[in-house]
């Protein structure tokens, strides 16, 4: 069955080193509209710094990033505009402490794309609104709980109208309690077809919102597949030792005592 | 102590004071505009420029006002040939002084700015210029205000070494009147009661705006 949606982003031969260490040696992906990719991997394989070269925040030293045929390069004169259809969402929730909620949301809509103070409020409410935080919209950002502020997060990044919405692990430094407000509002973009990139460790949410999982090491993609084979039945061993580490064997064969 | 006499030089040192106030003002603001432009200059490292802008913090953070201001003076115009007006040098000289210092605490403010607001601001779609203005620079402002604060009373009591170049400043009316009528101890006491009426207000407008940056919007 081929899949006829369009490729919006498509990774060639992308290689990325700092000094000697090669972080991502050649590495081919290629994203279509709607899908949601989740990829996943030990730590130190290059989850994020993957999101950054896509983001055009890391310079690369080989192969090339085409977002709907434009180069992404962090150098070139036009990235800021193509960093516009990109949603980024990083694990530190780092929204900017000077400015309240509303103006966190609807600055880039204001000073970038230059649109009318109103409308971007508007559409910044709803946004707020549909994470469930329209009543936090004039207060500062210290004043919000982890989670709060990362839905804020998501909201402003939504609030550019981004055609990919990148997440790097946005829930790792929050409290668990808080993991799920988070991640309803990324399950609820799935839905609605919104393409996504997101790394994360949050395993049984990967198997939720993944179309598509990549497992990710020493710089390649080892193994990629719907979520359904990949977590039940990973092809390589690498794969499923990494699964492994995610579960519990029990200690005690007797739990229940007569 | 003769409060009589006091009274009779109060006039002299409230226009003394004014002089102060006049070439402060311009001075410090001088020293905001020079600091800031150092400052980015600095943070860009743009080439040449930031040679230049660094052997200019090092020069007059590490020589006296004075000889600042007799350079200014007395030497330039004999090698420039046109001369500086008094008030024009005291006010230049401050700024230029006072620049060495507000960039150092800009630059500190930029530093003190996570790199992660940059790259957040960046993915948004900011160009470095928007990054700058909208989000770094409002940042390191408020936590620079105590060494802004800091620097602006150092120049406020800087000004004392005007007398040098013949300004009418409260040290000179000082010496003046203690060189004519003696009166030592009634001259330095309306000195310190008049740098006092001058920095004191800076002091505590500093702490007040510290405060509600602290509590305000701002910290965690
Ligand atoms: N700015 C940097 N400078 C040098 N090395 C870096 C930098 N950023 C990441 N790395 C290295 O790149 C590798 C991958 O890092 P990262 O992409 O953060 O991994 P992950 O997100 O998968 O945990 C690590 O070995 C890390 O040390
Ligand atoms: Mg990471």
């Amino acid at each position: 069955m081929a899949d006829e949606r369009e490729i919006v982003l498509r990774i060639e031969n992308l290689t990325k080193s700092f000094g000697d260490n090669v972080v991502i040696d050649g590495l081919d992906l290629e994203v279509r509209a709607g899908e949601v990719i989740v990829v996943i991997g030990p730590s130190g394989c290059g989850k994020s710094t993957l999101l950054r070269c896509i983001n055009g925040l890391e310079e690369i030293q080989g192969g090339r990033i085409l977002l709907d045929d434009q180069e992404v390069d962090g150098r070139s004169k036009n990235i800021a505009q193509i960093r516009q259809k990109l949603g980024m969402v990083f694990q530190s929730y780092d929204l900017f402490p000077h400015k309240t909620i509303i103006e966190n949301v609807t600055l880039s809509p204001i000073v970038v794309q230059k649109r009318p103070k109103e409308e971007a409020i508007a559409e910044g409410e709803a946004l707020l609104e549909r994470v469930g935080l329209l009543d936090k919209r004039d207060d500062y950002p210290r004043q919000l709980s982890g989670g709060q502020k990362q839905r804020v997060t998501i909201a402003r990044a939504l609030a550019m109208q981004p055609e990919i919405m990148l997440l790097d692990e946005i829930t790792a430094a929050l409290d668990p309690e808080m993991v799920h407000e988070v991640l309803d509002v990324i399950l609820d973009l799935a839905r609605e077809g919104k393409t996504m990139i997101i790394v994360t460790h949050e395993m049984s949410f990967a198997r939720a919102v993944a179309d598509r999982v990549i497992f990710l090491e020493g710089g390649h993609i080892v193994e990629e597949g719907i979520p359904e084979l990949f977590f039940t039945n990973p092809k390589t061993e690498r794969a499923r030792e990494f699964l492994h580490t995610f579960e519990f064997t029990a200690v005690r064969s007797h739990t229940v005592e007569e | 102590m003769d409060f009589g006499a006091m009274v009779d030089y109060l006039p002299l040192f409230e226009q003394a004071m004014w002089l102060t106030l006049r070439i402060g003002w311009i001075g410090i603001l001088g020293s905001l505009v020079i600091g800031l432009v150092v400052a980015m200059i600095t943070h860009y490292k743009i080439p040449v420029l930031y040679q230049i802008s660094l052997f200019y913090i090092e020069l007059y953070r590490n020589t006296p006002l004075l000889i600042q201001l007799f350079f200014m003076y007395f030497a330039l115009p004999r090698v420039l040939g046109v001369g500086i007006d008094a008030e024009a040098c005291g006010m230049l000289g401050l700024a230029l002084l006072g620049g060495a210092y507000m960039a150092e605490s800009f630059r500190s403010g930029l530093e003190a700015v996570e790199p992660i607001q940059t790259e957040s601001a960046l993915s948004l779609g900011m160009t470095k210029a928007q990054v700058m203005r909208y989000v770094v620079l409002p940042q390191a402002v408020s936590l620079s205000v105590q060494s802004f604060v800091a620097n602006i009373i150092f120049l406020l009591k800087e000004t004392s070494v005007f007398s040098a170049i013949s300004l009418m400043d409260l040290m000179f009316v000082a010496k003046d009147l203690i060189g004519l009528y003696y009166n030592t101890t009634e001259c330095l006491v309306l000195l310190v009661i008049f740098y006092l009426i001058i920095i004191l207000p800076v002091s505590i407008l500093g702490t007040v705006v510290e405060r509600k940056l602290r509590y305000g919007a701002f910290g965690s």
